[in-house]
């Protein structure tokens, strides 16, 4: 891999020993219902960890915490080379947005803006945010569509796409901004089935290229090739943690092995 | 119709235009354009999360919508001056009709706004966007498409409203046509004649519409 490849994890600052992202004592509520009781989670860097369980079990709040899209109650959330976050004391924007420029994140819905192409959707972030000039955030973006199988429609509206195309654009954007970690939430949930595969081999290879990702996800099969860590969670805590080979083959934790049972007898 | 009320009505015809020309469509234009940056002010306000800030702009909508705009013009040309504020008839319509016009497009704006999925906010976000910069380069263009028809409605509304200043003194389209009705003594047809300009301008404003709303449409799926 070349170091002007834009497909490339971006340079990183610290240690190489240091784990990424380190997330301490997460806990959020939602008005009386306690979502996340005490939630721990470490991203080694160059790892993918992949979040699963129930609806309900608190999964996507972990993922929108570590972003500050959701703001817990307590926990600190430290990236390796910057400052903790401490979520107990009310965390300042210039906090959040020092999270949000370490991370990406790719929503199950999709959310590209519709009114704007798909390249304005890829340069927005790199060119408004990072000052990036506008001629070389385009030569990556065009450079990073090809890779995805959509050069050719650079200049369609989110609409014209299949849902499928939309979201491979959606981790397009959220590459372009050349992040530490990417996050994503559902990524095919949304998806009718026969689209689901394109998605999926696009999140893989950016997998065997080294990304650090953290992937919420009910497609087991694709979490147990990719996934370095499995995260098994439920009623807001994390029950079962470990290698899929662990997790999802031998599981330890009585409430593991029935939510498998019950993904695996459909 | 006899020969010498159609001469009246060809040779009443150039001041009616002239004064929609430099009295109703600059005066309308004008009122409008600072009335939408009054409602973008007053709709944000109206969203904060402090109670103080969005309890002003609900008691200045309640005020504005609550108020005949007649008593607001008097207010500000014939009321003002008994406290030493003395202000000339077109500033005194412009400010009473740009106040109006925030108070009304407030309330569209703020609903486009809310009409936006949360999820806009939060991809501005995780790109790295601020607050403000999400609003004014993501929610905004997509609250625009949603508030031209109700917007447009507010316009054509005061384009019509603007009659209101000929009773302060301000030489507009409808004045033109009272001054040559009272001096010609007819009525009957000068104010129909008015009312036929107020009507060509409001169907050009209503096509304009259209062509804006399509423009604003391209990036919709139909």
């Amino acid at each position: 891999m070349s170091p002007t490849d834009p497909l490339a994890p971006a340079p990183l600052d610290a240690p190489i020993e240091a784990p990424l992202l380190v997330a301490r004592g997460i806990r959020k509520s939602f008005g009386d219902v306690e979502v996340l009781k005490s939630i721990d989670l470490t991203v080694p860097r160059g790892n993918v960890v992949a979040l699963i369980g129930p609806s309900g079990s608190g999964k996507t709040t972990v993922l929108r915490s570590l972003n500050g899209l959701e703001v817990p109650e307590a926990g600190t959330v430290e990236f390796a080379g910057g400052d903790t976050v401490d979520f107990a004391e009310r965390p300042t924007k210039r906090q959040l947005a020092s999270l949000r420029d370490r991370s990406a994140m790719v929503f199950q819905q999709f959310n590209l803006f519709p009114h704007r192409t798909v390249l304005e959707n890829v340069i927005e972030g790199p060119v408004q945010v990072q000052k990036r000039p506008k001629a070389e955030a385009t030569a990556d973006a065009r450079a990073l569509l090809e890779r995805v199988g959509l050069g050719a429609k650079a200049d369609a509206y989110p609409f014209e796409l299949s849902g499928g195309q939309q979201q491979r654009v959606g981790i397009v954007r959220a590459l372009a901004l050349k992040p530490q970690l990417l996050l994503f939430d559902e990524p095919t949930s949304a998806l009718d089935p026969e689209l689901v595969g394109d998605v999926l081999d696009v999140i893989r290879e950016l997998a065997t290229e080294g990304w650090t990702m953290v992937l919420v996800t009910h497609e087991l099969t694709f979490a147990s090739h990719v996934a370095d860590t499995i995260v098994f969670m439920d009623g807001g805590v994390v029950v079962e943690s470990g290698p899929p080979s662990d997790v999802l083959q031998n599981p330890r934790e009585p409430r593991t092995k029935q939510f498998l049972h019950r993904l695996l007898d459909r | 119709m006899n020969e010498s009320l159609w001469d009246l009505l060809l040779r009443s015809f150039l001041p009616i235009v002239g004064g929609a020309v430099t009295g109703t469509i600059p005066l309308a234009l004008l009122s409008f354009a600072l009335g939408l940056v009054i409602a973008l002010g007053i709709a944000l306000m109206r969203l904060s999360r402090v109670r103080v800030v969005s309890g002003i702009a609900r008691v200045y909508i309640s005020i504005i919508r609550g108020t005949p705009l007649l008593v607001q013009l008097f207010v500000i040309f014939y009321g003002l001056p008994s406290i030493g504020v003395l202000v000339d008839p077109w500033p005194s319509a412009i400010i009473a009709f740009s106040l109006n016009v925030g108070g009304y497009a407030a309330e569209v704006i703020r609903a486009a706004i809310l009409s936006v999925p949360k999820g806009q906010w939060e991809a501005g976000y995780t790109i790295g966007m601020s607050r403000g910069q999400t609003l004014v380069r993501v929610i905004l263009p997509q609250a625009a498409r949603v508030s031209v028809p109700p917007l447009s409605n507010t316009f054509i509304s005061l384009v019509k409203d603007t009659s209101l200043a000929s009773l302060i003194l301000v030489t507009e389209l409808f004045r033109q046509a009272q001054e040559i009705a009272a001096f010609s003594q007819e009525f009957m047809a000068l104010y129909i004649e008015a009312a036929v300009v107020y009507w060509v301008i409001c169907l050009v404003l209503s096509s304009a519409q259209s062509v804006l709303e399509k423009r604003l449409d391209r990036y919709v799926a139909h």
